[in-house]
C-alpha cells in the first residue's frame, strides 16, 4: 500500500544527467551488464517458447512437416474430452473467484475486531502454504466414499441416520426357502394359525452385525390363541441343521416382526434378546408372519464425491478452502486502510451498520477486491495441480480441465504435441485480457 | 432490530466505555462472532489434522475406520510409517531433490531479478520503459506455454532429467514477478542516497552491492520466501521434466494410483512435504504476507 507514495516521484521522467556521466552508449552497457542475465533467462525460457508453441499449433502431431492449419483448434472444439476440460473449466471461473472473494470479505470483516484475530488468520491462510498436491492427498482422504473411512461422509452419516435409521440386520438372507422375501422384508411362505409357531431363520450376519444382548436362541412352544415364534442366526459354526434352533445359535434381539392378516399389519413387535417374539390374543383366521422392511434398511452408503458426476465441485471446494486465506488477508489490509473518518461520518449521519458496510466499505475496498478477483480468474484458469492428484484416475475425464488437458495430450500418453500447443495457446489467449490490464495499469501509474 | 442494537452498542459514550456493565454488553454481542470464528477455524484445520494423523496409523487400521479412531484408542498412534519412509531410500533421495531444486531456484532469482530490478529502477538507459512493460507482461504468460518447447529443446540439448534444467525453468517463469517486486521496491529508496554515492564515485555496481541490497532486503526476503516455497511445492514442471530426478511431489505422486494400499506411504510423505514449508512459513510469516500484498495490492 505503501506504494502510493513511491509512485509519486516517477522515475521514468528524471532530470537530464548531469554532462559527468558517461552518454547513452555507456549507460547503454551498464543497463545491459545489469539486465543480460534476466533478458537470456525470459528470452529462451518464455519469449522463445511463446512463439514456437503459437507455430507448433498450426502443425500435426509428426511435427513440423505436418501443417494442419487450425486443425488442432478444431480438435480442441470437437473433441468430447477437451471439450469437457473448457465446460469445467468454465464452472470454476464461475465459482472460484466470487466465492472466495465472499468468504475473503466475511472473514476479514468478522476478524477485525477480534482480539485472536491473528491466530484465526494464521490457520485460514495455512493451506496456501502448502503443495496443492499435499492438499490434494489431504482432501482425498476427507473425500473418501465409506462413511467409515472419509470424515466429510461420516459427518453426513450422522445426518443421515438421524433422518432414516438404518436397520440391525442390513445384509442377512433366509435360512430355507420357507421365507420368502416381500416388499423389502420378508415373510413366511406357510400361513399360520392361532396357536402356531413361527420359525424366522437368518444366515449371512457377520459376527460383528449380530446385535449386542445376543443370547442363545430358544425354540416356541406352540400356545392357544397366541402365534408365537423366534428370530435367529440360523448358522452352526461347523456345520448344522438348516431351519431349526440348535445350540450355540444366537437369537436375534430388536428385529421388528409383523403378523398379517392378508395385506394388513394386524400386530407387530420387536423380538428379545433370546429372538422370541409373541403375538397374543389373535382372532381364529389364516395369518403370515414375517419381518418387517426397516429390518434390512441399508446403512447410508456415502456421497461418492470423487465420482464422475461431483468430482469437479469436490475439487472447487478443496480449491476454495486453500485460497479464502489469500482473499482474506489482502481484504483485511485493505480494511486495515480504510480511512476510518469516513467510515464514522457515516455512522454520525445515522447509516446502520449495514447501510455502512453496503455504501462505504465495499465501494472503498472495491479496487483491492477487483485485485482478488483477476487473481483467483488467473489462477482458476491455470489449476492442475489439485486436479491431477485429488481426482482419482477413474475420474480424471469427468474432472478434465484445460490445463490438466494440456498436459494429457502432450505428455500423459496422448503424445500428441500439436494439439497441446493449441490447447497452451488457448490459455493464452484467455489471459491475454488480465495481461493488457496489468500493462494499461502500470502505464497510467507512470 | 438486532442490526440497530449492535450499531448501538458500537458507539457507546466514550465516558461508559470502561464500565463493566459496558464491557460486558460488547462481549456478549461478540459471542455469536467468536463462535462463528471458532467453527470456521476448526473447518480449515480438521483436513490437515487429519492427514496427520492418517500418517501415524497403521495401515491395516485405515481399511476399517477413518483417522479419528485414533482418539478412541490412542494407542493405535505408531510412527513406524515415518521410520519406514525415513528407510525408503528414493524419498529420501527425493527430499534433497526437492532442496536441490528449491535453494537453487531461490538464489538463481534472487540474484537475477535484483540486478534486472535494479537496472529497471534506476539506471537510466534508452528503451527501458519498454522493456519493463515487456516484462509486466510476461507476468501472466502460463508456463503451459513453455512446456513443450523447452521438453524438445532438453532433448536437444542433453539436459533433459537433469536438476538444471528444472530450475532453469523456474528462474525463468520466477523472474516476470521477482523484477517486479524489487524493481517496485528499490524505487521507493530516497533518490538522494543514490545520488551523494554516485557523486562520491561509487560505481554501480558497488551501489549495488552496498546500498540497494541492504536496503533492499525486506522485499528480497519476501521473494525468496514466494520462490523457495513455489519451486519446493511445485509438481507440473517436475513431472514434464525429470524422470528419474524426482522431488518428493513427484515421487509421492507415482504412488497415488494404489491410493488405499500405499496410504501407510502417501500420508507420512506428504506430511514430510508440508512440514518444511510450515516452518518457513511459520519462521517468516511477516515477510510472506508483505509479498502477497506487494504482488496483488495495486
Amino acid at each position: 500500500m505503501s506504494r502510493g507514495s513511491i509512485t509519486a516521484e516517477p522515475p521514468i521522467r528524471a532530470a537530464p544527467p548531469p554532462t559527468q556521466e558517461p552518454g547513452a552508449l555507456g549507460r547503454y552497457a551498464t543497463g545491459a551488464l545489469f539486465l543480460a542475465p534476466a533478458i537470456i533467462l525470459l528470452g529462451v525460457w518464455i519469449v522463445y517458447p511463446t512463439v514456437y508453441t503459437i507455430v507448433r499449433s498450426l502443425f500435426g502431431q509428426s511435427g513440423f512437416d505436418d501443417f494442419v492449419g487450425l486443425g488442432n483448434y478444431r480438435t480442441l472444439f470437437t473433441t468430447s474430452r477437451l471439450l469437457t476440460a473448457i465446460e469445467n473449466n468454465a464452472i470454476w471461473v464461475g465459482i472460484v473467484p466470487a466465492f472466495v472473494t465472499v468468504l475473503g470479505v466475511i472473514f476479514a470483516v468478522l476478524t477485525e475486531r477480534v482480539r485472536w484475530s491473528v491466530a484465526f488468520k494464521t490457520v485460514v491462510f495455512l493451506p496456501m502454504a502448502v503443495s496443492a498436491f499435499a492438499t490434494g492427498v489431504t482432501w482425498r482422504i476427507m473425500y473418501q466414499q465409506d462413511p467409515s473411512l472419509g470424515a466429510v461422509n461420516a459427518l453426513g452419516r450422522t445426518f443421515a441416520d438421524a433422518i432414516h435409521a438404518p436397520g440391525v440386520l442390513a445384509s442377512a438372507s433366509p435360512s430355507t426357502p420357507s421365507l420368502v422375501p416381500q416388499g423389502g422384508g420378508l415373510v413366511l411362505k406357510t400361513p399360520l394359525h392361532p396357536g402356531g409357531v413361527a420359525l424366522l431363520g437368518l444366515t449371512a450376519i457377520p459376527p460383528q452385525q449380530v446385535p449386542s444382548g445376543a443370547k442363545q436362541a430358544v425354540a416356541p412352544t406352540p400356545k392357544p390363541g397366541a402365534i408365537e415364534g423366534v428370530v435367529w442366526r440360523d448358522f452352526k459354526p461347523g456345520g448344522g441343521v438348516q431351519g431349526k434352533v440348535e445350540t450355540q445359535e444366537l437369537g436375534l434381539p430388536g428385529v421388528s416382526v409383523e403378523l398379517r392378516r392378508g395385506s394388513k399389519v394386524v400386530q407387530s413387535t420387536k423380538s428379545k434378546a433370546d429372538g422370541s417374539f409373541a403375538f397374543a390374543d389373535v382372532q381364529p383366521g389364516s395369518y403370515r408372519a414375517g419381518i418387517g422392511a426397516s429390518t434390512f434398511a441399508k446403512p447410508w452408503g456415502g456421497i461418492s464425491w470423487l465420482g464422475a458426476k461431483l468430482i469437479t465441485y469436490s475439487l472447487i471446494l478443496a480449491y476454495i478452502w486453500i485460497w479464502a486465506g489469500f482473499a482474506m488477508v489482502v481484504i483485511a489490509a485493505g480494511l486495515s486502510s480504510m480511512p476510518r473518518d469516513v467510515l464514522e461520518a457515516a455512522r454520525t449521519d445515522g447509516a446502520s451498520e449495514w447501510q455502512v458496510f453496503r455504501r462505504v466499505t465495499i465501494p472503498l475496498l472495491w479496487p483491492v477486491i477487483s485485485v482478488v478477483l483477476v487473481t483467483m480468474f488467473i489462477n482458476v484458469l491455470k489449476v492442475f495441480d489439485l486436479v491431477i492428484t485429488l481426482a482419482p484416475g477413474s475420474s480424471q475425464n469427468a474432472a478434465n480441465v484445460i490445463a490438466l488437458a494440456m498436459w494429457r495430450e502432450s505428455f500423459g500418453g496422448v503424445n500428441d504435441f500439436g494439439v497441446g500447443s493449441a490447447i497452451a495457446v488457448f490459455l493464452f489467449l484467455l489471459v491475454i485480457p488480465v495481461l493488457a490490464l496489468n500493462i494499461r495499469n502500470f502505464r497510467r501509474e507512470a | 432490530m438486532a442490526a440497530t442494537a449492535t450499531a448501538r452498542a458500537g458507539r457507546i459514550p466514550l465516558s461508559e466505555r470502561d464500565s463493566v456493565a459496558a464491557k460486558i454488553a460488547r462481549a456478549t454481542l461478540k459471542a455469536p462472532v467468536h463462535l462463528v470464528l471458532v467453527v470456521i477455524g476448526l473447518l480449515w484445520l480438521v483436513p490437515t489434522l487429519g492427514l496427520f494423523l492418517t500418517s501415524i496409523l497403521p495401515a491395516q487400521a485405515f481399511t476399517l475406520k477413518g483417522w479419528w479412531q485414533i482418539f478412541a484408542k490412542p494407542s493405535l498412534a505408531t510412527w513406524q510409517n515415518y521410520s519406514d519412509v525415513f528407510h525408503n531410500s528414493s524419498i529420501i533421495g527425493s527430499l534433497g531433490t526437492t532442496a536441490e531444486i528449491a535453494v537453487g531456484n531461490t538464489a538463481l532469482v534472487i540474484v537475477i531479478g535484483a540486478l534486472a530490478g535494479y537496472a529497471f529502477a534506476w539506471l537510466d538507459f534508452p528503451g527501458r520503459d519498454w522493456l519493463f512493460v515487456g516484462v509486466i507482461g510476461l507476468l501472466v504468460v502460463p508456463l503451459q506455454m513453455a512446456l513443450i518447447p523447452m521438453f524438445t529443446l532438453y532433448d536437444k540439448l542433453g539436459i533433459f532429467d537433469t536438476v538444471l534444467s528444472i530450475v532453469l525453468f523456474h528462474a525463468a517463469f520466477g523472474l516476470p514477478f521477482a523484477i517486479f517486486l524489487l524493481r517496485n521496491f528499490f524505487v521507493g529508496i530516497p533518490k538522494d542516497i543514490l545520488e551523494s554515492a554516485r557523486i562520491d564515485g561509487a560505481s554501480e555496481a558497488r551501489i549495488f552491492l552496498k546500498l540497494i541490497l541492504p536496503l533492499g532486503l525486506p522485499a528480497i526476503a519476501s521473494l525468496g520466501i514466494f520462490q523457495f516455497l513455489w519451486t519446493w511445492n511445485d509438481l507440473i514442471v517436475a513431472l514434464t521434466f525429470g524422470q528419474n530426478v524426482q522431488p518428493i511431489t513427484v515421487a509421492i505422486f507415482s504412488n497415488l494410483r494404489q491410493f488405499g494400499a500405499n496410504i501407510d506411504l502417501i500420508a507420512p510423505a506428504s506430511f514430510i512435504s508440508l512440514i518444511v514449508p510450515l516452518a518457513v512459513f511459520f519462521a517468516f510469516q511477516r515477510y510472506f504476507v508483505q509479498g502477497l500484498l506487494a504482488g496483488s495490492v495495486k
